[in-house]
């Protein structure tokens, strides 16, 4: 790792103002991943604001019954917080379902939205990536691709969103707030990632000065009947080969709400869109779910590991409505 | 001369105890010192550039913008190393040879042989400015046609040679014909991939030099061998190389061979003139030091139709690379399992140019008896006849394979004892019977199985005035409690109280202990102990006589070693009471050891022992799992939920530590089964997930209770009993997991890890 600057703001005009003055200084947060990309030569920062101190670590209730979660709160505490899982089950079983314990003491929220993939080319320097390097080619298209993604991929890029939290937030129509010295903007979540392209070093819409300050949820009654659902190579500690983020309300059999986001088989958190449009008024029957999943797999590319991801991704979508239906969102 | 021994004394009973590691406390509150603590004035800190190619040579290597950092003292290349003696080539004659993990002779040559081999050393103040000097260090190489794709070499692989530590093949009748004209026959495919080490101490190393003497602090399970492999290297003699290594954290045989980064310390400590410490990152463990070979397998089985075998086949194709690495003895176990009739076995390999294989944990029998045991399952099914039944009706009486007699061999016992402690009485035959709520249950059983060996070993003893014991070995406590079980062996044949028995280990200037590897160091040092004590009693025996002890005028033979002393049935008198009246201060004793001669001389007599007793028995600890999956019908997910191992290891010396081993085993096991493999990129061969994220060995959440019990009953032709604990647990794990598997979704899987996709 190379040396870098380290300086603490004390209030978020001042990080902003700091991380806008200089092109080579970073936020830092929990540093859970940005640390790792350092010590492996990913990132190369000259200066760390740390922002660990602004006052942005409250969860507070909105007027229309929806919920300001600060950027800084952190992991653990966004799981446990009794308003998070009452009202929004899907994303306090989501933020559980990622990293340790460890992790989730440390890492916060804005920091879990601006995670970077894990896949191993990316990480490799010895290998190409047009993620990291752009131009330099993709290492995995020919190589191991069992954890990549089959949704919202390009010839230039194949690498997987990783985070879990964000699958949640995207099946609950999540508003990050985002501050420069510009001022204060609001992006939806489902507008923060990009597709990859042919520029997939472009992750998200955010400049490299914007701090995210604040992720809003708005009230609805589709989030308090919803669950998350991680499949992943072993009991803990493994990133998703497929997850799904669902809400489900149905009445007189019939579905007259639901949100579904897919993780782990897409380039960024995915809304599953095709699929709630079968499913909305829908009867809340296994075709039905199966229809809707299909639907929504059905522009998967797959590659030479991940084909498994489309019957997995099918079957799991379809289990976890089922689940919901029948038995609500207790995890 | 006391009628009665002193009350407060109890001795009896040390052996078997489950008595608490003695370096626990130390362990658990950061008291004690691993390769890397030890602090030196002026300690300079390493850090290696390992190349990105397979094969080929470096055309130009840049240091400058390394050289340019502050903080840092050197950049080793092989343009400006010192020169080292390349490694010697492995001969029996001197088996501290087998000590060299590859024979290249990093930075001393522009050769790569594999990527990953490292190519330059940064040397620093800190550890910050060498591994930053190390990612400045900018390589061009010309590449060399390679063969990286194990899949694609298969092919050329070529038949193993037999060895006398290693036995290639072996066959009996004609396998092929019977195999035709069974009854009932399984010919099945099998892969495992390759493995890589995840000791949770990486590999380290602290070297200092003072002129032409070396002090190398270092993680390894062969202390003796690495201080004569530096020796070799550096050209130094032996005596002036001390190797100290109290405490490892974990081996499980990829700390068995120096690895360049031990090597790579001591020359840059030798360039740089200052005192040397190597942390490997986990990244540099995956890419400088071997691992588990993959290997494909066929195992073919032929039966009558009530299932008495009448053919076993067992072949594996495995590699190693082309600088390096040892035979796989995959098909080992099936010498000596099963009650075939005809039989063939035989063991090819291919050579890539890739990083040297090595031991890990059971080489051969952990992922041969995988095979094995997924076969006889199958061959199970297709006869529509109980597992455990069909391993009980071809139960050998003799070695099947040369008909050998077994020293000893409990596997029966451990099918029966394990069947009752699981309940497998109540196991409903057919795959997919067992349901609990949305989950599939399954049921699977595997033997377990791995030979018995038993290395040359030197140790002192010293018993003083105070009561208090010494032993003194340069042996390995990598965590299995092996100073803990000695001094509990001790306890036992001088008949002290444990806690007065210190044992001093893991220091080259110590007799040399045995290698710790091959499940044989407790054997080993078993047998040492036996003798040391034995000379220390016939010591303390002629101190006692000519001392005017009134012990002194009965038989030794007629007294035993019990309450602090020698007592026969009408008294005797204590340890501490014989050297307080002959003034002695203390009485020593030693086995081993001593001048080069003798040194030769005891390796020739180990040699010609283990020919004699290799000709005379089948010697093994064994085993049988049983174990319970859940498999999610939807999704694949596989969730071990229930496992019984009972183990014949021999006498059980340490109830506790013995446990903890076949415990670890089982976890290590369970990694093999559901989550490891290494990812060698075809491409490239270059290892892809080099790290403790996207390499998966099992988190605490896929580990259940483990029920583990030893049938304890000792092997009569191993000293004091003991058969070995250390491998023999994961044995069988892979076979009984997969076994399980099948038994719950009707899936057989052949191709290990079983990870979800292979059951959608």
């Amino acid at each position: 790792m190379k040396d870098f600057g380290y300086r603490v703001a004390v209030d978020v005009a001042g990080a902003v103002a700091a991380v806008a003055a200089e092109p080579g200084a970073r936020f830092l947060g929990g540093g859970t991943n940005l640390v790792d990309l350092m010590r492996s030569g990913v990132e190369h920062p000259d200066t760390l604001v740390d922002i660990t101190r602004l006052p942005l670590d409250a969860v507070d209730e909105l007027p229309d019954g929806g919920l300001r979660i600060g950027a800084l709160v952190r992991n653990s505490d966004l799981a446990a917080h009794p308003a998070v899982r009452r009202r929004y089950p899907v994303l306090a079983q989501a933020v559980l379902s990622g990293a340790s314990g460890q992790l989730r003491n440390m890492a916060t929220v804005g920091g879990n939205l601006l995670q970077r993939t894990r896949c191993a080319y990316f990480y490799d320097q010895a290998t190409a990536c047009n993620r990291r390097e752009p131009g330099s080619g993709c290492g995995a298209i020919g190589g191991f691709t069992r954890t990549h993604a089959i949704l919202g991929t390009s010839p230039s890029c194949l690498a997987t969103h990783p985070s879990d939290m964000c699958v949640a937030l995207a099946a609950l129509d999540a508003v990050v707030e985002v501050e420069s010295v510009r001022g204060t903007r609001r992006v939806p979540l489902l507008d923060l990632h990009r597709l990859p392209g042919d520029t997939p070093h472009q992750e998200t819409v955010l400049e490299p000065d914007e701090l995210v300050t604040a992720v809003e949820l708005p009230a609805a009654e589709v989030a308090a009947v919803s669950r998350y659902r991680k499949v992943r190579d072993r009991a803990s500690y493994a990133f998703a080969l497929v997850s799904v983020a669902a809400g489900l309300v149905v009445r007189d059999g019939a579905v007259v709400a639901v949100r579904l986001a897919l993780g782990g088989v897409a380039t960024k958190p995915w809304r599953a869109v095709e699929a709630e449009r079968v499913l909305t008024g829908a009867p809340a029957t296994e075709d039905s779910f199966r229809a809707a999943a299909d639907a929504e797999l059905a522009t998967a590319v797959v590659q030479e590991d991940n084909g498994f991801k489309v019957e997995l991704a099918r079957r799991t979508i379809v289990a976890t409505l089922h689940r919901l239906a029948t038995e609500g969102s207790a995890a | 001369m006391t009628q009665a021994p002193p009350a407060a004394v109890d001795t009896a009973g040390v052996l078997g105890r489950p008595v608490d590691r003695v370096d626990g406390t130390a362990k658990t509150s950061g008291a004690v010192r691993f390769s890397t603590d030890y602090p030196y004035p002026d300690l300079a800190h390493a850090a290696l550039v390992c190349a990105t190619v397979a094969r080929g040579r470096i055309i130009s290597i840049d240091t400058a913008a390394a050289t340019a950092l502050p903080g840092v003292l050197a950049v080793l290349t092989h343009e400006n190393a010192p020169t080292m003696n390349p490694p010697r080539a492995v001969t029996l004659l001197d088996l501290s040879t087998m000590a060299a993990s590859s024979t290249v002779n990093v930075l001393n040559t522009d050769e790569v042989h594999w990527d990953g081999q490292p190519v330059a050393v940064a040397v620093a103040t800190s550890p910050e400015a060498a591994a930053e000097a190390a990612a400045l260090v900018r390589v061009d190489y010309q590449a060399s046609p390679s063969a990286v794709d194990f899949d694609a070499a298969l092919p050329d692989a070529v038949e193993q040679k037999n060895s006398m530590l290693a036995p290639a093949g072996g066959s009996k009748g004609d396998a092929e014909r019977a195999l035709a004209e069974a009854a009932v026959s399984v010919d099945l495919r099998f892969t495992t991939p390759g493995h890589n080490h995840n000791a949770l101490e990486p590999h380290g190393t602290t070297a200092a030099w003072v002129g032409d003497e070396l002090t190398v602090h270092d993680g390894t399970q062969s202390i003796e061998w690495t201080r004569r492999h530096l020796a070799h290297r550096f050209g130094v003699p032996v005596s002036n190389v001390r190797v100290i290594a109290p405490f490892v954290g974990g081996g499980f045989g990829g700390k068995a061979r120096v690895w360049p980064g031990t090597v790579l310390a001591v020359l840059a400590a030798r360039a740089t003139g200052r005192p040397v410490r190597l942390l490997l990152t986990r990244e540099a463990v995956y890419r400088t030091v071997g691992g588990r070979t993959p290997s494909v397998q066929r195992v073919a089985l032929g039966a009558t139709a009530s299932g008495r075998l009448t053919a076993l086949v067992h072949t594996s194709t495995t590699l190693t690379g082309r600088a390096g690495g040892s035979p796989e003895q995959v098909v080992s176990q099936s010498r000596h399992l099963y009650a075939a009739k005809h039989m063939l076995l035989r063991q090819s390999q291919v050579t890539l140019d890739l990083l040297p294989n090595t031991s890990m944990r059971a080489p051969g029998e952990a992922i041969g008896t995988y095979a094995l045991e997924a076969a006889i399952d199958e061959l199970a099914h297709r006869l529509d006849l109980d597992p455990v039944e069909l391993r009980l009706r071809n139960e050998p009486e003799r070695d099947p394979l040369d008909g050998k007699r077994f020293s000893h061999r409990r596997l029966r016992a451990a099918l029966e004892v394990g069947a009752a402690r699981f309940g497998w009485a109540g196991r409903s035959p057919d795959p997919r019977s067992m349901r609990d709520g949305r989950w599939l249950v399954g049921w699977g059983v595997a033997a377990a199985y791995h030979p018995s060996w038993q290395l040359p070993a030197a140790l002192t003893l010293r018993l003083s005035a105070d009561g208090s014991v010494v032993l003194r070995s340069a042996l390995h406590e990598m965590g299995m409690g092996t100073a803990t079980a000695q001094a509990q062996i001790v306890a036992h044949e001088l008949g002290v109280p444990f806690e007065s028995v210190r044992v001093e280990h893991g220091d080259s200037a110590l007799p040399s202990g045995p290698p710790a590897g091959g499940s044989a160091q407790t054997a080993s040092l078993a047998a040492a102990v036996l003798s040391v004590c034995a000379e220390l009693r016939g010591a303390v025996h002629a101190l006692a006589r000519r001392s005017g002890s009134p012990l002194g005028r009965r038989p030794l033979a007629g007294l035993a070693a019990r309450d602090g002393g020698l007592f026969g049935p009408d008294g005797g008198e204590t340890y501490v009471e014989v050297l307080t009246r002959a003034g002695r201060a203390h009485l020593d004793a030693s086995v081993g050891g001593g001048s080069r001669l003798r040194r030769f001389a005891d390796q020739a007599r180990f040699m010609t022992r283990l020919a004699l007793d290799g000709r005379r028995w089948v010697r093994a600890a064994s085993g049988a799992h049983f174990c319970e999956v859940r498999v999610d019908p939807d999704t694949g997910e596989v969730r071990v939920s229930r496992w019984v191992g009972v183990f014949d290891i021999g006498t059980v010396v340490n109830a506790k530590t013995a446990a903890s081993q076949l415990r670890g085993g089982i976890v290590m096991g369970l990694g093999l089964a559901l989550g490891e493999h290494t990812l060698v990129d075809p491409r490239t061969g270059r290892i892809m997930n080099a790290n403790l994220s996207e390499y998966h060995v099992p988190v605490h959440a896929d580990v259940p209770e483990l029920d583990v019990s030893f049938l304890d009953d000792p092997d009569p032709t191993m000293p004091l009993g003991v058969l070995g604990a250390g491998e023999v647990g994961i044995t069988g794990v892979g076979g009984a997991v997969a076994n399980a598997v099948f038994h719950a979704t009707g899936r057989r899987v052949y191709d290990l890890p079983i990870t979800l996709d292979k059951l959608l």
